[in-house]
């Protein structure tokens, strides 16, 4: 089954899915050194990003969560791609400075309430340029 | 690569032009990373200058006082390569979230490009410029190309109010005190989230510092961006003058009881022994100093005490020779910095007493101390004797 989302960053990817149960700041929320979920508070606790397509169903708190995904993204820590359910920038402008750096790029997808719940909990998925979300 | 960020940005959140802009504040020189630190020098190697008048916020350096701040060497070192960075892309080395308390503030209605959370809601609120919450990597984008997307808080319809707060219940002796404000705007951060609240029955001669702890503590607890008072903000004369027209405004009677379970919640110790007090967040002012000096005059603290300021207030005081009889007392001003963005209390843990409502809301996961929320009054009282000693009477 294929799912599409609006396109904010194109690339192609692959990985497990990761679902975040709830709102996360990355900053104070992910830890930088190792793509792990670092908020005792938040669900997915111990949960590592690292390598995974990232449903993100809300940010909060603060702005420099883009410095957070900066960081991953040069260590090589970062999700494989991100779904978006929310119109946010902050963590796809840590993308694109990336991109702008060389550190390298990943698809970046804004999916609207219905695909976010179409998606499954698990398996892996598979992120295209177009906006399509393939998974089995 | 400046615009070229912008232009992406702006495109994919949807804005149809840029607006040009008048001046800049950057939140982004506070080291998160190597990361930052390469982004920041490839702008200076690119020849980068800013266009428009722009300060900078804190870095996680003390730089007047080197000592202060216990960070290990490549910390200090890649901090240090930061802050000099955005020093040589033109920004002024202000060093202060409290940007609007050193010169810089921008007038009804001029489109600028702040960041910082607090410095953003000051701006847009008291001072009725408009802005978005900008942050890391993008403030400077709009710095460098004098340039911001034309949305959100840009724009006029973006700006009206969709909740109001009725505070007819509060007691006028709490509304007339500094430690209702950071309470006030800590429940206004969490109820309103990122919506626009006008607050209607604050007195009419708030003065500004307490409208810069409702504004901090306000986007802490929540993404609040702007906040209006009815007779008072620039944008408020009136309630009805500032309600949206589109959609039904919620209207919220704000209760002592509601008042009271937010002040509570603002502190994880409750009794017992303190072993430091920390003030200045945002950025303490020259009012704020002349209200320590008469709260702790001939007073002795058993703690330390630490007052967190821009380096441009530090300045005013020594000229008007306040410095030395606060330190005299055992008042360490910090600098260029504050308490829970960088390692300066002492130890691991322990329990820090505050007047702050955004150090109350960051000290307990960027610290490791337990905190406890007072007025000033109550954090001096408690530094003499060493343990909490809280007034309680404009709470009951």
């Amino acid at each position: 089954m294929d799912l599409f989302g609006r396109v904010l960053v194109p690339g192609d990817a692959s990985g497990t899915l990761l679902r975040l149960r709830s709102p996360i700041s990355f900053w104070g929320g992910v830890d930088p050194r190792t793509g792990i979920v670092s908020d005792p508070r938040h669900p997915n606790y111990g949960d590592s990003i690292t390598d995974t397509v990232l449903i993100v169903p809300a940010t909060a708190g603060s702005s420099s969560s883009s410095a957070i995904m900066l960081e991953l993204l040069r260590s090589k820590l970062a999700p494989a791609a991100l779904l978006l359910a929310r119109h946010d920038g902050i963590l796809a402008l840590g993308v694109l400075v990336a991109r702008e750096l060389g550190y390298g790029t990943i698809p970046v997808v804004e999916v609207t309430p219905k695909v976010l719940q179409l998606l499954p909990e698990g398996g892996t998925a598979t992120v295209t340029r177009t906006g399509s979300i393939e998974f089995q | 690569m400046a615009m070229r960020i912008i232009v992406d940005m702006a495109n994919m959140m949807g804005a149809e032009r840029l607006t040009p802009i008048t001046s800049a504040h950057i939140d982004g020189c506070l080291y998160h990373g190597d990361s930052g630190v390469e982004f920041a020098e490839h702008l200076v190697r690119r020849d980068g200058k800013v266009c428009v008048p722009t300060t900078l916020n804190v870095g996680a350096l003390d730089l007047l006082n080197p000592n202060r701040v216990h960070s290990d060497s490549h910390t200090s070192e890649m901090a240090h390569r930061l802050m000099s960075a955005y020093v040589k892309l033109g920004c002024k080395p202000t060093w202060t979230c409290a940007p609007y308390q050193a010169g810089h503030r921008p007038g009804l209605g001029e489109h600028v490009a702040w960041g910082e959370s607090n410095a953003v809601t000051f701006a847009n609120s008291v001072l009725g410029a408009r802005t978005n919450r900008y942050g890391d990597f993008f403030d400077i984008c709009c710095a460098l190309t004098g340039r911001a997307p034309l949305m959100g808080l840009h724009l006029d319809e973006n700006r009206r109010a969709t909740v109001l707060v009725d505070t007819s219940s509060i007691s006028s002796a709490l509304k007339q005190s500094d430690v209702f404000y950071p309470v006030l705007g800590t429940w206004l951060g969490e109820t309103a989230g990122s919506e626009v609240a006008v607050i209607d029955g604050l007195p009419s001669e708030i003065s500004e510092d307490k409208l810069k702890a409702l504004g901090a503590a306000a986007s802490s607890s929540g993404a609040v961006g702007l906040f209006h008072v009815a007779g008072i903000t620039p944008e408020a004369p009136t309630v009805e003058s500032v309600m949206s027209h589109s959609d039904q405004p919620r209207i919220i009677h704000l209760s002592a009881d509601m008042i009271r379970a937010t002040r509570d919640q603002l502190s994880t110790a409750h009794a017992g022994r303190i072993d430091a007090v920390a003030v200045g967040s945002p950025h303490f002012s020259m009012g704020e100093f002349a209200e320590l000096e008469r709260l702790s005059q001939g007073q002795e603290f058993k703690v330390p005490f630490y007052v967190c300021t821009g380096r441009g207030v530090l300045a005013s005081l020594e000229t008007a020779e306040g410095v030395e009889s606060l330190t005299q007392r055992g008042v360490e001003i910090i600098v260029d910095t504050c308490v829970v963005v960088a390692p300066i209390l002492p130890g691991t843990g322990g329990v820090l007493m505050t007047s702050s409502g955004k150090f109350a809301h960051y000290a307990p996961a960027n610290t490791g101390y337990e905190v406890v929320y007072g007025s000033l009054e109550d954090c001096v009282a408690s530094a003499v004797a060493g343990s909490i000693v809280r007034d309680e009477t404009l709470w009951n």
